[in-house]
């Protein structure tokens, strides 16, 4: 299967990479790890004119301990976070997620920047950021952006960044130490699939994979957990407030009790830890 | 660079890394099985690491090296251990997921020189075997890990 006919470019700093997209406008679309987008190409459900290949940009690439935050570089890869010792002693919640991803061979591609800028709701990594409080950082031709994650998601493949802007650093807030114990669960067919519901856990911080067209807060469970309920009353909660798809995987209420359940064993986990 | 060797063709920016090794340098142990990142049997190294090269562009692997099936032997045609451990264990029936089995092996082995029984077969998840072979598989594998690299 060839994706549809496109013209292939490269960039090797962010600045030819912001330069390539001024020149090619909405023809053009950034190609990270490309595990996301190459697939829906394949399939002609994308059919960008130009892909900027961003794979030469080693600046993008880190895992840096900031005090107070870590900072990740947009191009840094599932299989980088998986194995950082930083994010292992400060957010063991995002290496482990990252490590969830696909299979090995998805990881050696995939970069955190490019799935959360896929904003596929079905992903791990978006859910997970949300879970973390952590901001966006984008860089286009009129300066550099934060945006906190809950507004950087809009919805089903959209989200808060302009098209001539490009996601450059996730800066994740250290947890408290009042606020570390934390879980990851997620529930598929097989092993490689996108999950059919997942939740992300940190402290009373819960997010959920694949409960609406974005990842979502389970503000009713984190508002029972704040009032002092046990994780089997606060998980009662969990499918508040959600619209999950109806699907060849699963029917609505399905979904709702599969949330209901993974937020239970979640924030026990969490507890526990 | 292809199995230690340069190798330069023009082809279409849409060509797919696993196209490119087939077609262009006539490299026909990678096989294209699901062609939708799923099954694994086009997996190579890319750098030494394990990609699916039915998503990867044949564009994005230049100034990269790749290596096939074809360059994991030794210039004696000696076999990888890896290879070696397959042919011991009998970890193939039918062969067609072999060649993505075994380079995924290699960089899990690398990644992780000493694993359990059960962090194989995580490792080797993005890898399907129709035959229902895992378990010889799984065993290869870990015989590979006993042997000094």
């Amino acid at each position: 299967m060839l994706p549809a006919p496109f013209s292939y470019r490269r960039a090797g700093s962010v600045a030819e990479a912001l330069d390539l997209c001024t020149e090619y406008g909405d023809d053009a679309k950034f190609l990270a790890g490309g595990h996301s987008l190459l697939p829906l190409m394949k399939l002609r459900l994308a059919m960008p004119e130009v892909l900027i290949d961003l794979g030469p940009v080693r600046e993008l690439s880190y895992i840096r301990d900031e005090g107070g935050h870590i900072a990740i570089g947009a191009l840094t890869r599932h299989n980088d976070l998986e194995r950082s010792g930083v994010l292992a002693r400060s957010v063991p919640l995002l290496a482990h997620a990252a490590g969830q991803v696909g299979d090995p061979q998805v990881r050696h591609r995939g970069t955190i920047g490019g799935s959360l800028a896929h904003s596929d709701p079905a992903s791990d990594l978006p859910a997970t950021v949300l879970a973390l409080d952590a901001t966006l950082v984008a860089q286009g031709p009129s300066g550099i952006r934060e945006m906190a994650a809950a507004e950087f998601f809009q919805g089903l493949f959209e989200t808060a960044l302009e098209p001539d802007e490009l996601l450059t650093e996730i800066r994740v807030p250290v947890p408290a130490p009042g606020a570390a114990g934390w879980s990851f669960q997620k529930f598929t067919k097989r092993a490689i699939d996108w999950a059919i519901v997942g939740v992300a856990v940190q402290g009373h911080a819960v997010a959920l994979v694949n409960m609406a067209g974005t990842p979502l807060r389970a503000a009713g469970v984190e508002r029972a957990l704040a009032d002092g309920a046990p994780p089997a009353a606060a998980a009662a909660h969990a499918a508040e407030g959600t619209s999950p798809a109806d699907d060849i995987n699963a029917s609505p209420a399905y979904r709702e009790h599969l949330a209901r359940v993974l937020v239970e064993r979640a924030l026990v986990e969490a507890q526990a830890g | 660079m292809v199995n230690g060797a340069p190798i330069a063709a023009d082809v279409e920016d849409r060509t797919l890394l696993a196209a490119f090794l087939r077609e262009t340098a006539a490299l026909t142990a990678t096989n294209i099985g699901c062609d939708t990142t799923s099954c694994g049997a086009c997996t190579v190294l890319l750098d030494g690491e394990s990609v699916k090269s039915c998503t990867v562009l044949a564009a994005q692997a230049d100034g990269q090296q790749v290596t096939t099936l074809e360059g994991l032997a030794g210039p004696g045609g000696e076999l990888h251990p890896v290879q070696r451990a397959f042919r011991a264990e009998h970890g193939l029936q039918c062969g067609f997921c072999t060649p993505g089995m075994v380079l995924a092996s290699v960089s899990l082995l690398q990644e992780n020189p000493h694993p359990t029984e059960a962090e194989v077969r995580a490792g080797l998840e993005g890898n399907l075997c129709r035959c229902t072979g895992y378990h010889n598989i799984v065993r290869a594998v870990l015989a590979a890990a006993q042997e000094p690299a």
